[in-house]
Parts: C-alpha cells; sequence; structure tokens
C-alpha cells in the first residue's frame, strides 16, 4: 500500500479509539450538556511519535454528524477531518477511521468541525514526541488546554448575534462612563469622541463578541482550580493550547518568567517572557522553573478583561496562590479602525518601529491633527521608543498632538516613558497592544524566530492578497467582502510558493487558520521566519504570510473565531497538481464510514 | 499535465459532496419593543408592536404587529399586521416591502408598503414608511437606545404617523398627523431575552386629525403611564 512505501518508518504503528458523546460540563459556575471525547468533560490527550502511523476509530454516538479536524497536523486531505471538503463527516452511530503518518512533532489539537461542537465541548489535545532530541531540556511537562465555556449553546449564539450582534456585549460605554469622561478630559472632548464611534456606528468596546462565559483549563473553571504538580528547581514545559470558540488569552504566572520554545508545534529560538498573549487556536509551550517551595497562580486573562482562566502549580495538591484582579478592559481606538494614522499597511520586515502609546483605558482622550479622537493614551507609562514618526510627531514636520483642553501636547516627561518596545503587530496606537502586567516583557509575534527552518527560503511566486471584512451590525464575516456561501474557492498551484497579505479592515482580531500546510509568518527574519498554523491578525493591520503549496487536494482557510467563521470568514482551498503518490494521493477508500 | 488531470480526477468525488462547510442556518426570532399596559385616567389599554421574522442575510420575512386593546370597552383601538419582506440595500439599512391589513373596531383598511429600516449615524434605530391605501400614510419612527449602564437602558422613541388624504371614517385629516413619544426604562433582568420597564408614552393629534377625535370625545393628546417588557428570543 501507499502507506508502507511512502513511510519507511512504517513500523511504529498506533491504533486509537475515541469516541463522541454527549456528556455534562461543570464549570464550577454553571453546569450544561455538552459534548466531549470518551465520555469525558475532561480533555482527551492523545501522544503521538514522530514518524507513527496512526489509526484512530472515531465513533460518533451522538444523535447528529460529527467530525475531528486534526488542527495544526500535515496529512492527506482525506483525513483533515472538514465535512464538505475532506469529507462527508462522520453519521450518527457510525465509525470512522482515520489513518495518517505523524511527520512532526510538537504540541497540537483536535476539535469537531461540524457546526458548534467545538464551542460545546468537542475538543483534545495532541503530544507529539520528536524523533530527535529537543533543543531543550525539561522534567516534567503539562498539557494548559484553555476554552471558553458558554451557558448557551452554540447555536443559540450564532443566532442571538444575527438577532442583536452586541447581544453578549455587556461593556459598553455607558452614560456613567460618559460622565466619568466629560469630568476627566472635559465634555467637549467626550461628546466628540462619542459621535466619531457615533458616525461609524461602531463600538471602542467591540473586543469580544462573546462575554459571559466561563474560561477552563484542562476542563476546570476558576475556583475548580485545575493544579499541576512540581518540585522546587524542576523545569516543567506547559503545553498552552487555545482552544476557545471566540477568546484570545493574556497568559502569565506571577512570580515565574516564561521561556517560550515552540510557537503552533514548532520549536522557536527560546524567548523569555512575563506575559503572552494566546490567540484562538495557537499553541505556545513554555518553560517555567519555579525554585520556591510555594505555589503559583496560571493566570490568563481574556483579552477583552471579561473573565479569566486560572489553575495552579505547586509543590502539593490544594495549594492556591494569589489570584491577581482582572486589569481594567481595553478600548478599541481610532488606530485600530484602520483611520488614526493614514498608511500603515506595511507590517512586513519588521520596519515598523514606532507602535503604540500605551492604551490603559479610561485615559485621557487626544484630538488628532485631523480632528479624529484618539484614545488613551497613557502618559505615566508611555513607550518612548513609541513616539515621534508620525504618531506623537514632537520633532519638526510631524503633526502635533492637541489635547483635550486645546492645548498643544507639550512637556512630556520622557524620563518616566517605559522603554518597552512596541509591537509592530499591532496599529500604531492601537487600543489592542498588550502590555505585561508589572511592566515586563510582553511576547510580540516579531520575538518568534524558527529554531531551524522548514523550508529553503525563497521568494514567494505569487502575491495573493485577502481583506478581512465583515459587517458588524449584521454579524456577517467575509474575506474580501464575500462570506462562504457566495465566494468561489481559491486555486493554488502545487509547487508554488503564495504569499498571503492580509488586509485587517474590521475592527476585530482575527486568527486565520490555513489547513493542510503550514503559514510562514513575515516577522521581517528571511528565512527564520515562524512556522506557524495560525496567524493572529490584528485590527488596522496587515500582515504577510507565506505558504509552501506542497499539499495537493482540498483544505479549509478560515477565522477560527467559530462564530465569524461560521457567519462567513471561511474559504475553500484548492490545490491543484502535485506527483503521484504524494501523500495526498493515499487510497482512503477504505477509510469511509461503516456502520457502527 | 497529466498530473493535474489525476489528481483532479482523485477530487472529483469530493467535489460532488454537496454538504457545505458552513451551512448557514435560517435566522428566525421574536423580538417585542413593546408589551405594555398603557395607563390612564379610566382609559387605560394594552398595547404591543412586535417583529416575527425568519430568513437569512439576504433576505428576512418578517411579520410585523402593532396593536392598542382598550380595557374598557375590551376591543381593539388599532390592530394592524402587516407581511413584510426585508432586503440590505447598504450597509446600515434594509429596504421593506408588503402588505398591511388594518382590522380594529370599525373599518378595515389594507395598505401596500414600501420603506427602509436601519441605523443612522449615531446609534439611531430608523423606520420609515409609506403605506398606500385609500388614504395613504407616511410613518417615521425613530429609536435610541441610551445605556445607562450596561443593563438599564433608557429608550426615547419618536413616531410621526401623518395621512396624506382626508378620511372622515378613520379620523385623519390630510397631512395632520398623529405623535407619539415615548421614555421606556428598562432592565435587562434575563440576558436580553427579558427586559421589563417602566415609562410614559404621549399621544398627540394635530390639526384635522386632532378636530376629528375631539368630535368623537377624544382627547387631542394622552400621557399614558406605563409597565410592559421588551422581549427577544
Ligand atoms: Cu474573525
Amino acid at each position: 500500500m501507499a502507506i508502507a512505501t511512502s513511510f519507511a518508518t512504517g513500523s511504529l504503528a498506533g491504533e486509537y479509539d475515541i469516541t463522541v458523546d454527549r456528556i455534562t460540563l461543570e464549570t464550577g459556575d454553571f453546569s450544561k450538556t455538552g459534548i466531549g471525547y470518551n465520555g469525558s468533560s475532561t480533555p482527551t490527550v492523545l501522544r503521538f511519535k514522530e514518524g507513527e502511523e496512526v489509526t484512530i476509530n472515531v465513533t460518533n454516538n451522538l444523535d447528529e454528524d460529527t467530525s475531528i479536524h486534526w488542527h495544526g497536523l500535515i496529512l492527506p486531505y482525506q483525513q483533515d477531518g472538514v465535512p464538505g471538503i475532506s469529507y462527508e463527516g462522520i453519521k450518527s452511530g457510525e465509525t470512522f477511521t482515520y489513518r495518517f503518518p505523524i511527520v512532526q512533532s510538537g504540541t497540537y489539537w483536535f476539535h469537531s468541525h461540524s457546526g458548534f461542537q467545538e464551542p460545546d465541548g468537542a475538543y483534545g489535545a495532541i503530544v507529539i514526541e520528536p524523533k530527535e532530541r529537543e533543543p531543550f531540556r525539561f522534567n516534567r511537562e503539562y498539557v494548559v488546554q484553555l476554552t471558553d465555556a458558554h451557558p448557551h449553546s452554540g447555536d443559540r449564539i450564532m443566532r442571538n448575534l444575527k438577532l442583536m450582534p452586541d447581544y453578549y456585549n455587556r461593556q459598553q460605554r455607558t452614560l456613567l462612563d460618559f460622565l466619568d469622561d466629560s469630568r476627566d478630559r472635559g465634555l467637549a472632548s467626550a461628546l466628540d469622541d462619542r459621535s466619531a464611534w457615533g458616525e461609524m456606528r461602531m463600538m471602542p468596546t467591540d473586543v469580544e463578541d462573546l462575554q459571559g462565559f466561563t474560561p477552563l483549563i484542562n476542563g476546570m473553571g476558576p475556583s475548580q482550580n485545575w493544579t499541576g504538580l512540581f518540585e522546587p528547581g524542576e523545569r516543567i514545559r506547559l503545553r498552552f493550547i487555545n482552544s476557545s470558540a471566540m477568546t484570545y488569552f493574556d497568559i502569565r504566572i506571577p512570580g515565574l518568567q516564561m521561556t517560550v520554545v515552540q510557537a503552533d508545534g514548532n520549536n522557536v529560538q527560546p524567548v523569555t517572557v512575563d506575559e503572552l498573549r494566546i490567540a484562538v487556536a495557537e499553541t505556545y509551550d513554555v518553560i517555567v522553573r519555579p525554585t520556591e517551595d510555594r505555589a503559583y497562580t496560571v493566570f490568563a486573562e481574556s483579552m477583552g478583561r471579561t473573565a479569566f482562566a486560572r489553575g495552579t502549580l505547586a509543590p502539593r495538591s490544594g495549594m492556591e496562590a494569589e489570584v491577581p484582579d482582572l486589569r481594567e478592559p481595553p478600548l478599541l481606538t481610532m488606530a485600530d479602525m484602520g483611520m488614526a494614522h493614514g498608511e500603515h499597511g506595511s507590517m512586513d520586515q519588521g520596519a515598523m518601529g514606532q507602535g503604540a502609546m500605551d492604551h490603559g483605558s479610561n485615559q485621557p482622550t487626544h484630538t488628532m491633527p485631523d480632528s479624529r479622537v484618539m484614545q488613551g493614551m497613557n502618559h505615566g507609562t508611555m513607550d518612548h521608543s513609541a513616539m515621534g514618526h508620525g504618531t506623537m510627531g514632537q520633532s519638526s514636520g510631524q503633526p502635533t498632538h492637541i489635547m483635550s483642553d486645546g492645548s498643544v501636547m507639550q512637556g512630556m516627561d520622557h524620563g518616566t516613558m517605559a522603554a518597552a518596545p512596541a509591537d509592530p503587530f499591532y496599529a500604531p496606537g492601537s487600543g489592542l497592544t498588550p502590555q505585561a502586567a508589572d511592566g515586563g516583557k510582553f511576547l510580540s509575534y516579531a520575538d518568534l524566530k524558527a529554531q531551524k527552518p522548514l523550508y529553503e527560503h525563497r521568494d514567494a511566486t505569487r502575491e495573493i492578497e485577502l481583506r478581512l471584512t465583515g459587517n458588524m451590525e449584521r454579524y456577517i464575516w467575509s474575506i474580501n467582502g464575500v462570506k462562504f456561501s457566495d465566494a468561489e474557492p481559491i486555486r493554488l498551484q502545487y509547487g508554488e510558493r503564495v504569499r498571503f497579505k492580509f488586509v485587517n479592515e474590521t475592527m476585530m482580531t482575527h486568527p486565520m487558520h490555513l489547513h493542510g500546510m503550514w503559514s510562514i509568518l513575515d516577522v521581517g527574519q528571511g528565512k527564520w521566519n515562524p512556522i506557524k498554523h495560525v496567524v493572529s491578525v490584528a485590527p488596522g493591520t496587515t500582515v504577510f504570510m507565506e505558504t509552501e503549496v506542497d499539499a495537493p487536494g482540498q483544505w479549509a482557510f478560515h477565522c477560527h473565531l467559530s462564530y465569524h467563521a461560521d457567519s462567513g470568514m471561511f474559504r475553500k482551498v484548492v490545490v491543484e497538481g502535485g506527483p503521484v503518490g504524494k501523500s495526498a494521493d493515499l487510497d482512503t477508500t477504505s477509510n469511509h464510514a461503516t456502520g457502527g | 499535465m497529466r498530473r493535474n488531470i489525476l489528481v483532479t480526477a482523485a477530487l472529483v468525488p469530493a467535489l460532488l459532496w454537496t454538504v457545505p462547510a458552513s451551512a448557514e442556518p435560517l435566522i428566525y426570532g421574536l423580538q417585542v419593543e413593546q408589551a405594555e399596559r398603557r395607563f390612564d385616567d379610566g382609559s387605560d389599554l394594552y398595547a404591543w408592536d412586535f417583529d416575527a421574522l425568519v430568513g437569512t442575510d439576504e433576505l428576512k420575512v418578517v411579520w410585523r404587529s402593532e396593536a392598542e386593546y382598550l380595557t374598557e370597552g375590551k376591543q381593539f383601538e388599532t390592530l394592524e399586521n402587516q407581511l413584510r419582506l426585508q432586503k440590505p440595500i447598504s450597509t446600515f439599512f434594509d429596504a421593506v416591502v408588503g402588505v398591511r391589513l388594518d382590522t380594529p373596531r370599525g373599518e378595515d383598511r389594507a395598505y401596500g408598503v414600501v420603506g427602509v429600516k436601519g441605523l443612522a449615524p449615531q446609534w439611531f434605530e430608523i423606520d420609515a414608511d409609506l403605506y398606500v391605501g385609500e388614504t395613504s400614510f407616511v410613518r417615521i419612527e425613530a429609536e435610541y437606545e441610551g445605556l445607562i449602564t450596561n443593563r438599564i437602558i433608557l429608550t426615547p422613541s419618536v413616531e410621526l404617523d401623518t395621512p396624506l388624504g382626508d378620511d372622515a371614517e378613520l379620523g385623519v385629516g390630510a397631512f395632520a398627523p398623529k405623535l407619539e413619544l415615548g421614555a421606556r426604562l428598562s432592565y435587562d433582568l434575563l440576558d436580553r431575552a427579558v427586559s421589563p420597564y417602566i415609562g410614559a408614552h404621549y399621544e398627540r393629534r394635530f390639526g384635522e386629525t386632532a378636530d376629528l377625535a375631539r368630535a368623537e370625545g377624544e382627547a387631542r393628546d394622552n400621557l399614558f403611564f406605563v409597565v410592559g417588557t421588551k422581549m427577544l428570543f
């Protein structure tokens, strides 16, 4: 068979069984009927070895179709598990057998690609042991899988969002906020701000479409306190996986620094940070080394600061450490609308050193030279390196900022400004630019460099522009203004290297996920650009990624926010051509569902 | 090229599957703007105003119903039912066409409806309809949701209903409008599904329309205290 001939290491073979079941989800805040694997609300962890030939029997015990997609795995397209693209899904009562070689290592995950089963709980983790020794050491490891469990079912959430797009937004600007703003910076300025947003019928609080969820770590809510044990002095590898439907998390472990060693399953040159933001569907492996005989809180705040996941690393079970408070929710700025600074398209080549002034919330508002209002410049912690260059422009020829009181902004105290560099992956002046809780180092995409390039570096043969678009008011999300149901597939030719240009024209952050092939994120490092399966694109930015088109077949390509993907931010990718005998041509007729 | 053909042949079975990767289910819902009792000295009434809708992003069918039911006489003062088709025409606005049938006490009336509905700058919800019938009307409604907090919401509203001709049976005079002003203070009790409110509702008739009302023994204006609930399912 093709399997045996294609992979000399075929001696390694594992068989796995997974059942898909109705389960009860107990989050500590609420309990509901959900969907889980192997009858449990604790996510199943599959452990594979690189080079292994896996056989996975998935039995559908639901009364509806299901599917499993192996997120981030490079495999024949018929095994990718997307109904309507890879196969027809798994019918109720049937068993589908997946067979594919494991050609990579690292941390990944799997989830249902049917309806809203994934937000309802259908997810698990994949840990793949590498063939070769890893370039870092650790004494023990834990999967830390994050989710945003919601008391409403996925279908209900989608319908509510269609009926009322701000159904779940309980952090909108209120009269009380307006009064606060007027007191802080004057009525005229507060009114200007209101009317600028009102003119666009947009809200500076559109950070999280979905609120009201309870974040879980490995199936456990904050009060249930998932705990990983350690002995002081050990190096612990934490495999963070964001399996949320809609929620970005900012993760920190107060008292510990985290050394990031893998992103999306691929080794990166180690970078030590105090905090990192994990986009929906991303994975990050970090190593921490607690030396003290005490508990440490693993704290993951949602990006919109509406909820947090909490777990504990402790020398003995039952121990707890202090749980920090949620920080103030961020507010979007005109920069996130792609408006405040004109052209800001060139995110590539790391050319954007000027980024953001710090945006805490409830900060004074600056009226921009063009009379638009810019929110939340924090003078106290303003990032020195971020100033000037078209944003703060104190030097000659640059625009000057008019303060809310009408005066020109002068005499900024540079001495008190933080030295943290701005993150080039946010629009300069973005309200979403993250900052470490205690002023430490916050991971940026710009910090990610591949440990070992997977591909020979070469120039892209073609560029494809994908504008990320949407209509918030109708809750329609789209690419190039066209939603999935009306869109033609994206056609790629086997053997080409495609450069994707994402232009985010919306005010939300979109984690874009291409199935079946790697996404090489352009952070301006050439052949050291990191290899990922999810590329997060912040509002008002342009981000590039490149793909070696080396996997024939047809693949899904979509925003990984469940309700964005479902409402249209989704494409089918067809890879035409390719050598016969390549993995995608594996005979899979025997894999089609058999009654079970 | 030959390879292309082979791979394409291998793709054919997959391409024939018609299951969409993300099928768009029908959107449906019931949006009750008003379900209330209006209190006035001696002449209380019940009133409702709702849209029941089903459809897609591209086209919705809406049943819109508005009524006022007198508790004293146990009869409808107004009872309007519309069947409307609603289709997006811009980012924030839909076009509407439909029919309206009024079946209160007295004369029944049927109209054709054309209009627009959507969100104007500064967050004003706008409904503007032309009703074409024996006597035609223009009705413009505007509403604003003012957030006191994220759960306590003050919703001022205005509705101007202007007849384009005289109609003694309906008690209206050409270009003599009826104005309704409302202010409802609601609390989101259960998500957005149930939001009880209290408020005030004021109606005033102008010109010929007011004169005809007076001849019927009605006041030209009324101020009601209202208690009710918004609903969204
Ligand atoms: Cu999205």
